[in-house]
This record gives structure tokens, sequence and C-alpha cells, in this order.
């Protein structure tokens, strides 16, 4: 595919790096909390790049201290999803802020299919272009052979 | 294969480099350079001097401090051993500096580097268990959360366990965390503390627990000195003192107090001493023309502490 010669989605931060190890992703996490942010896992098996609002999974996490309290949702999370897309979302709180400001992918399925283009006659001789994600053309749940 | 071409701060290096030259991490080779690197000698002379008595807790805290720091020297020198397990169970009568000494033992264990963040998350039963089915393992879960990196102190938790209701969601709260406790134990201290004889029954019920918890640490009451001594010091950080006479006064009257039922150590001293002050503002109320000097202000007068219930009890 020309438009992704990596076959892998990117999206969000550290995308086309290497998959981060554990502990790299505990060292952003712990520059997230001393930023004072409050992390939150996300889930989604649908790649589509508008596809914005993942999934939560547990409730986003606020207060805490260490980053072995996040990767234990973390790792809970993959036990739970392993073929689905997984990234941390950093919250800041502060005002004017109130925003989301990190976020990266720390799990994918092991075969990701990537997108085709869809064309669509338009009025006239017009041309409507989209993107399509192959893994969705199966029905939720059953993407990825999960 | 997927080995990173950037280096991270801290791991990588050690990753890299092999044990045996690994003394680069402070290198200390001897229990002083330890000591200097970890300031922990100041924290152990301030809980000298701040606690009054309980001279067997404060052994035991020397030797976790000492095993501690010849672990640092060990690992110094590429002798690994498994961190040692140090959950605690701390057992006593009211007012014994139970939370107190949790708070300093969060402090030790930071500057010695056995927890990452050395904060102290204080809970209860009802921070833990849920109100219906499924609600106590996300409530547990996310307070171990807040937890990590520090020391978790649940304070009375014997109500935990409720033997009387078989359904009761305590035991779910329990075996969550008995898992966490054997699964992270690099990542979090759990102190259980409450009253001797009815953290001996929550023991014996739940054998899992109490094998988990290396340490049993038993706060002995306080002796008739020790409580006036802890009196003068709770004045003094709130910048009163004794007239003359009134500290014999007080002597006596924690001498009768100690015989009445429901003697809650320290914070007995504390309330009794919250009582005298409260005479000793309306004793000052009361005269408006007055001026009132610093010395008047600050002085516990013997009529402030006679005209208590006890004395009256006694006579």
């Amino acid at each position: 595919m020309m438009t992704n010669p990596t076959g892998r989605l990117t999206q969000g931060q550290f995308s086309f790096l290497p998959d981060l190890t554990d502990a790299e992703i505990a060292l952003q996490i712990e520059y997230g909390l001393k930023k004072g942010y409050a992390w939150s896992v996300e889930y989604t098996d649908d790649p589509h790049p508008r596809n914005t609002y993942w999934e939560m999974y547990g409730n986003p996490m606020f207060d805490l201290k260490d980053a072995a309290g996040v990767m234990l949702e973390l790792n809970a999370c993959r036990k739970t999803f392993p073929n689905h897309y997984i990234r941390m979302m950093a919250f800041d709180s502060t005002r004017n802020t109130e925003s989301i400001t990190m976020s990266f992918i720390v799990n994918r399925p092991a075969k990701e299919p990537g997108f085709g283009l869809s064309r669509q006659e338009g009025k006239g001789r017009s041309m409507h272009y989209t993107v399509h994600s192959y893994a969705t053309d199966t029905p939720e749940g059953e993407r990825y052979g999960s | 294969m997927n080995a990173p071409l950037y280096s991270i701060p801290g791991s990588a290096q050690a990753a890299a480099t092999p044990a045996p030259t690994a003394v680069a991490d402070g290198g200390a080779r001897t229990v002083n350079e330890v000591l200097a690197q970890s300031q922990i000698e100041a924290v152990m002379d301030e809980l000298e001097r701040d606690l009054v008595g309980l001279a067997p807790v404060k052994a035991r805290i020397r030797d976790i401090s000492a095993l501690l720091v010849i672990d640092k020297l060990r690992r110094n020198l590429g002798l690994e051993a498994q961190a040692p397990s140090l959950h605690m169970s701390f057992t006593g009568n009211p007012g014994t500096g139970k939370t107190t000494v949790a708070m300093r033992m969060a402090q030790i264990l930071h500057r010695l580097g056995y927890v990452r963040k050395g904060h102290l998350v204080a809970v209860t039963r009802d921070d833990l268990v849920g109100q219906y089915i499924g609600h106590t393992a996300p409530k547990t879960k996310e307070v171990l959360k807040k937890a990590m990196g520090g020391v978790l102190f649940i304070d009375e938790a014997y109500y935990l366990y409720r033997p009387e209701n078989e359904r009761d969601y305590g035991q779910e709260a329990i075996e969550i965390l008995l898992q966490v406790m054997e699964n992270q134990r690099d990542d979090l201290v759990v102190i259980l503390a409450g009253y001797k004889d009815r953290m001996d029954t929550f023991f014996k019920s739940n054998p899992g627990m109490s094998s988990r918890i290396a340490h049993h640490l038993d706060f002995p009451d306080y002796a008739g000195d020790e409580l006036l001594q802890i009196g003068e010091r709770m004045l003094g950080g709130m910048h009163y003192r004794f007239g003359p006479g009134a500290r014999e006064v007080f002597a006596e009257y924690l001498g009768l107090r100690l015989k009445q039922p429901h003697f809650a150590n320290a914070r007995s001293v504390r309330n009794a001493l919250d009582r005298a002050r409260l005479r000793q503002a309306s004793r000052l109320f009361a005269d408006r023309d007055r001026t009132l000097t610093k010395d008047d202000l600050s002085t516990i007068d013997v009529a402030d502490l006679r005209a208590s219930r006890v004395f009256a009890a006694a006579s």
C-alpha cells in the first residue's frame, strides 16, 4: 500500500516508532503523572481515522501517583481485548486546557489489513473519495480474528 | 525485533551495562554512604525525638531499615535477592500512635528506595467494600491503583471480614488485596491496623492474610510519665504551656483517668488538653476589662485542670 508502507495504523504519538515496550510505556505514563494528567485506557476494533471516540476501559484514573497503577489497568485491558487497538489517553484538567494532551497506541492486532480507497460517482462527472477499513467488513467483535 | 533505535533514560542504561559493573548507581560500599545518600538517619532521629515510648516498635523499624540498607549494599555489588516482603500489621489499643507511625513508615521506605513515591493512602472498610454486587472489585482496585508506589494503610482492617454475614462483600475485597499483595510486592506496601484482639480473630479467619504479612507490630500502652511527656509536647505544638503547679496536677489527672474505662492513650490526653483550653478560654473571657498578655493567653492554669470531672468523681 502506497499510503501506509509499514501496514500499521499511525494515529497519535509514537505511531511511526516501533511498538513501545512496557518499560517505555511506564516512563511515558510517569511523565504524564508528573504533569498532573489523569490517564485512561481506551480500546476499539474500528481503526478508521475519523473514529475519534473509542470505548473506555474502566474509569479514568485520577489522583494516581505511580505508573504501576495505570499499567495494572492496561494489562487488564490487554487480557480482555488481546486483538484490539488499545491506546493510552492523558487528560489535563488544568483550567483552559481541560482536554486530552497525550494519546498513543499501546496494543494493536497481529495483522492490520489497512484501508482501501472507495470512490463514489457524484452529480455530473464529480467523484467523491473516502477511505474504508477492510477490517470493518466483518461485524464488531469478529474483526482481527478475535 | 522491535529494539528501539533511541535511548530510554534510566532503564536502557541499566539493561545495557552488565550487573557486576553496575556500581555506578551511587556506588555506596559502606553503611554510612548509604545513610548519607538516603538521609534515613534524619527520619529515624525524628522518629526517636517525636514519638514517646514505643520501644519495641522503634526497634523493629530500625531492623527493617538496617535490612534495606544492607540490601542496597548487596545490590551495589551485584548480589541479587528478592525484595523482602514488607507488608505489616499494627495492632494496639486506641491512641497508641498506629497512624502516626504508618505515616513515618511511608517516609522511611521512600528514603530507602523501597517504595517509589512514598505517599500514604489511608482507607477504611467503606473505601474498599461496595454497596452491591459488582461494586466491590472496581472500588478496591481503584484504591489500590491510587496507592501504587506508596503505602496503603487500612485502618480497622478487621471490619473487612464479617463472619456473621456469609454474603458480605468484604471477602471479595480481601481476595483482591491478597492477590495484589502477593504479585505487586515491589509496587505497594500494605499496612493493616486495628485493635489487638479483633485483629487476632481477623487473622485467624483469614490465614492467607496473616501469612502474607511479615511484620506484626504490637503497640504497647503508654505509661503515666510517657503520657505526661506526650501532653507537654502537644501543648508545645499548640503554643501553650503549663502554669506553675499545673504539670503536677495534670500528672495527677492522668493517674486518675488511667483507672477509668475507655482510656484511649494519646487521644484521651489530647481531649483532656482541649477541654482545659476551653476552660482557660472561658476563664479569660469572663474578665472583660483585663489587658491580656501573651503569657496569659498561653498558660494553662491549675484551675483549668482542676475543674475536670475526673477530679470530681475521685473525691
